[in-house]
C-alpha cells in the first residue's frame, strides 16, 4: 500500500532562493542602516544643543554663536512664511492646472501636458532661483508696493521704514523678501503637487462622470459634484507634499533673500531667513559646537517635513481614491 | 362604422374587429423620417456650437478692449502686466455676462470656471516658457562658443571674454559625482525595492517606513550630514567623493521608493504563472518581474538622476568649487554644474553671471535630454513603432510634396 501521508510542505526557501532572500534582506538592512543612520545621527548631534539651550532654542530669534545666543524662532518663522507664500501661489494653480489637464484639455494634447508638468518638476531649483532673482523680482517688488498701498492695513502686508506714496519709491525695501522667494519656490512645488492631484483626478470613475453629464450637469457641475469630492484626498495630499518640499528648499531662497534674523511676519519687507538658508550661510565658519547647533536646526526642519509628509501619505491613502496612488 | 381610421403615425389602417365593427387599437412603431429637421437643435456634446464659440471669442476680445481702455486710458495702471491682469478679470466678467444673457446661473458658473481653469493653465505654461526662454536668452552668447565646452576656468579671470574659459571642469565634475552616486544608489535602491516587494515580511515593513520617512530629508541636511561626518569629524578634505556621497544619501530613499512603486504594479498573475511553472523565486524576479518593470525602473532612475544633477545644496557644502578640471574623486575640490552657476551668480560680475546663465542653459538642456530619454523608455513596448518606421512616416509627406 502506498504511503498516503501528506507530504511535508515548507515555506523555508532552499538553495538559490535562500541566497536570494538573504541577499535581498541584507541589502534592505544596509539601506535601513544608512538612511535610518542619518536620522539617528541628526538626533544624536542635536541632543547636546537642545539640552544646553532648552526651550529657548525655539523661542530665541538671534543666531549669535559668539555671544552664546542661539535660537531658531526667526528662521522657523521665515521658513514657514516662505512656504506659506509659495503655497498661496502653488495651491490654486496646481488644482486648476490638474483640473485643466484631466477635464478640460483636448484629448490630443493631454499626454503632452502631463509630460510638460513632469518636466517642470525636473527643472533644477537653481534655474528657478535664477528666474526668480533676475526676471521676477522687479515685478514682484512692484506688486509688493501695490499690495502695501492698497492692503497695507493688514499686518503682514506692512513694510516698515518706507513711504509707499513717495514720488520715487524705495525699491530696495521691497526686494529680497520672503514674498519674492516664495514665488520662486512656488514654481518648484507647483508641478509636484499638480502631478499628484492630476493622477488622482484621472482615476475618477468614468461612469460617475458620465452619470453627472447625463443628468444634465454642465462640465463645471460635473467637476464640483464628482471629480473634486473623489479627488479630495489627492488635493490635500499633493498640497502637503508640496509644502514639505517648500519647507526644505534651499538654493532659490539663498539666492533671493538677504539674510535677517528677526521674527518678521511682514512678508513684503526686505530680508528674512529660513532654516536651510541659515545652514547654507553658516556652515563654513562653524566650530564643532556651532555645527551641532546647525545640525539641531536641520533636525527640527527634518522632523517638521517628516510630519507634513506623513500626514500627506495618511490623507492620500485613507481617501477613496487612495488605492494605487503614489506621489 | 366601416371606414378605416388611418393611424396618426404610419397611415396604415387599423384592422377592424368583425364582432363589434370598431377599430382595434394597436401599437405602431413610429416611422423615422431621415430628412425631417430635428424638433430641437441638438446640443453638441463635443464641440461648441457657432453661437457658443462666438460668445466665447467675442467676450475675450471685448475684455481685451475694455481692459486696454481701463488700464491705459482711465486708471493709472500703465504697462503690460496690468493690462494682462485686467484683461483676465474683465474677460471673465464679460464671459459671465454673455453666458447670463442666454442661460441661468449654472451656465454663468460653468463658463467662468472654464475661463479661470484655462487661464491658470496658460499662466503656468507662460511661467515654464519664460523660464526656459529667459535662461537661454541670457546664456546663449556664452554657450555658443566652442571653448565653453572644451576648456575650464583655470587662469581665466571673471572679466575675460567668452572666447576664453569654459565649463569643462563643471561638466566632468557633475558626471563623476553623479556616476559614483549612481554606483551606490542603483544597486542598493533597486535591491531594497526588490526586498520590499518580493521578499516582504515584518522587517520589510520597517524598511519601507524608514525609507519613506527619509524621502522627507531636506537636501541641505543630507549635505550637512556628510560635511559633519566626513569632513569635520573624520578630517577628509572636500572632494568629489564627499559630494557624491551627499548626493547618494539624498537620492537613495528617492530611488528606492520610486522603484518600489514601479515593482508593486507588476501584475501578480505574472509572478504566480512563473512560480506555477516551477521556477524558483529569484528566477521569477530576474526573468519576469524585473524585465516587466524595466521601462518603469528606467524612468524612476532617470528622473532621480535629473533631480540629483540639479541639486545644489549638497555639493555646496561638500565639494568646494575648483576652477580647473579635476578627474580624481579623492583629489580635493571639484566643481559641478549647479555649484558653478551658484558661485558665478554670487560673484556679481556681469560677465560671470552671463557665464552662469550659459552653464544653466547647458544644465537645462541636459535635464531635458534625460527627461526625453526617460519618456521614450517609459512607453509601452507593444505598439511602439520602430525609430525607422517613425522617421519614414515623418518624411513621407515631404517626399510626396517633392
Amino acid at each position: 500500500m502506498a504511503d498516503v501521508r501528506p507530504r511535508k510542505l515548507s515555506r523555508r526557501s532552499t538553495g538559490a532562493d535562500a541566497v536570494f532572500e538573504h541577499g535581498a534582506r541584507a541589502v534592505g538592512a544596509s539601506v535601513l542602516v544608512i538612511t535610518g543612520g542619518v536620522g539617528v545621527f541628526l538626533a544624536w548631534q542635536a541632543y547636546p544643543t537642545l539640552k544646553r539651550y532648552g526651550l529657548s532654542f525655539f523661542t530665541e530669534s538671534q543666531w549669535a554663536p559668539d555671544q552664546d545666543v542661539i535660537g531658531i524662532a526667526a528662521v522657523l518663522t521665515g521658513t514657514v512664511s516662505v512656504a506659506l507664500v509659495a503655497m498661496t501661489f502653488a495651491f490654486p494653480l496646481s488644482v486648476l492646472v490638474a483640473l485643466y489637464i484631466s477635464e478640460y484639455a483636448p484629448a490630443r494634447i493631454r499626454s503632452t501636458l502631463v509630460s510638460l508638468v513632469d518636466l517642470m518638476a525636473a527643472v533644477p531649483s537653481i534655474v528657478y532661483g535664477l528666474w526668480g532673482f533676475f526676471l521676477i523680482m522687479p515685478y514682484a517688488a512692484e506688486l509688493a508696493l501695490w499690495l502695501q498701498r492698497n492692503f497695507g492695513w493688514l499686518p503682514f502686508f506692512k513694510v516698515e521704514n518706507t513711504d509707499p506714496d513717495a514720488a520715487v519709491w524705495d525699491t530696495s525695501r521691497y526686494v529680497a523678501s520672503a514674498f519674492c522667494a516664495g514665488i520662486a519656490v512656488a514654481m518648484m512645488v507647483m508641478p509636484m503637487a499638480c502631478a499628484v492631484m492630476r493622477q488622482v483626478f484621472s482615476q475618477t470613475p468614468q461612469g460617475e462622470k458620465e452619470a453627472a453629464l447625463a443628468l444634465g450637469a454642465t462640465r463645471w457641475g460635473m467637476v464640483t459634484s464628482v471629480v473634486l469630492p473623489f479627488g479630495r484626498g489627492g488635493v490635500i495630499g499633493g498640497t502637503m507634499l508640496g509644502l514639505g518640499r517648500a519647507l526644505g528648499e534651499t538654493i532659490a531662497v539663498v539666492l533671493i533673500v538677504s539674510p535677517a534674523f528677526e521674527i518678521k511676519p511682514r512678508i513684503l519687507e526686505v530680508g528674512t531667513s529660513t532654516v536651510s538658508s541659515l545652514i547654507a550661510g553658516r556652515f563654513g565658519e562653524a566650530s564643532t559646537s556651532q555645527l551641532s547647533a546647525l545640525l539641531a536646526a536641520g533636525f527640527v526642519l527634518f522632523v517638521i517635513t517628516l510630519i507634513v509628509n506623513t500626514l500627506a501619505a495618511v490623507v492620500v491613502n485613507r481617501s477613496r481614491s487612495g488605492a494605487g496612488t503614489d506621489a | 362604422m366601416t371606414t378605416m381610421t388611418p393611424s396618426p403615425t404610419t397611415g396604415t389602417p387599423d384592422p377592424i374587429d368583425p364582432a363589434t365593427g370598431t377599430a382595434v387599437p394597436q401599437t405602431h412603431l413610429p416611422a423615422y423620417d431621415d430628412d425631417a429637421p430635428p424638433p430641437l437643435p441638438r446640443p453638441g456634446l463635443g464641440k461648441p456650437s457657432p453661437d457658443e464659440r462666438f460668445a466665447l471669442i467675442g467676450s475675450w476680445v471685448a475684455g481685451a478692449a475694455l481692459a486696454w481702455l481701463l488700464t491705459q486710458r482711465l486708471l493709472p495702471l500703465a504697462g503690460l502686466p496690468w493690462f494682462l491682469i485686467s484683461w483676465f478679470v474683465v474677460g471673465l466678467v464679460v464671459t459671465g455676462v454673455t453666458a447670463g444673457i442666454t442661460g441661468g446661473m449654472t451656465e454663468v458658473k460653468d463658463r467662468v470656471a472654464a475661463g479661470v481653469i484655462t487661464g491658470a493653465a496658460l499662466v503656468t505654461g507662460a511661467a515654464l516658457v519664460s523660464t526656459v526662454v529667459f535662461v537661454t536668452m541670457r546664456g546663449w552668447r556664452a554657450a555658443l562658443n566652442l571653448n565653453f565646452y572644451t576648456s575650464d576656468m583655470s587662469g581665466v579671470g571673471p572679466k575675460d571674454n567668452f572666447d576664453k574659459g569654459g565649463i569643462l571642469h563643471a561638466i566632468t565634475g557633475s558626471g563623476i559625482e553623479l556616476g559614483i552616486a549612481l554606483l551606490i544608489t542603483l544597486p542598493l535602491g533597486i535591491g531594497t525595492a526588490v526586498f520590499m516587494t518580493e521578499v516582504g515580511g515584518k522587517f520589510a515593513t520597517v524598511v519601507r517606513t524608514v525609507v519613506e520617512a527619509m524621502t522627507a530629508l531636506p537636501s541641505i541636511v543630507a549635505g550637512l550630514f556628510i560635511y559633519t561626518v566626513l569632513i569635520v569629524a573624520l578630517g577628509f578634505p572636500r572632494s568629489g567623493l564627499a559630494a557624491s556621497l551627499a548626493i547618494a544619501v539624498m537620492m537613495l530613499p528617492i530611488i528606492a521608493r520610486a522603484a518600489d512603486v514601479v515593482l508593486r504594479v507588476v501584475p501578480g498573475g505574472l509572478r504566480e504563472a512563473s512560480l506555477a511553472l516551477g521556477s524558483s523565486r529569484w528566477r521569477t524576479v530576474w526573468h519576469v518581474v524585473l524585465p516587466t518593470a524595466r521601462p518603469g525602473l528606467a524612468t524612476a532612475v532617470i528622473l532621480g538622476i535629473a533631480r540629483g544633477v540639479g541639486e545644489t545644496s549638497p555639493v555646496l557644502l561638500t565639494s568646494g568649487a575648483a576652477a580647473f578640471t579635476v578627474t580624481g574623486p579623492t583629489d580635493g575640490v571639484m566643481n559641478s554644474l549647479p555649484l558653478f552657476i551658484y558661485t558665478n551668480v554670487r560673484s556679481g560680475e556681469p560677465q560671470a553671471i552671463a557665464r552662469a546663465f550659459g552653464a544653466a542653459t547647458v544644465l537645462l538642456a541636459l535635464v531635458l535630454v534625460l527627461f526625453v530619454v526617460a519618456r521614450l523608455l517609459a512607453r509601452p513596448r507593444g505598439n511602439r513603432p520602430t525609430l525607422r518606421a517613425r522617421l519614414a512616416g515623418a518624411l513621407a509627406p515631404n517626399r510626396a510634396a517633392r
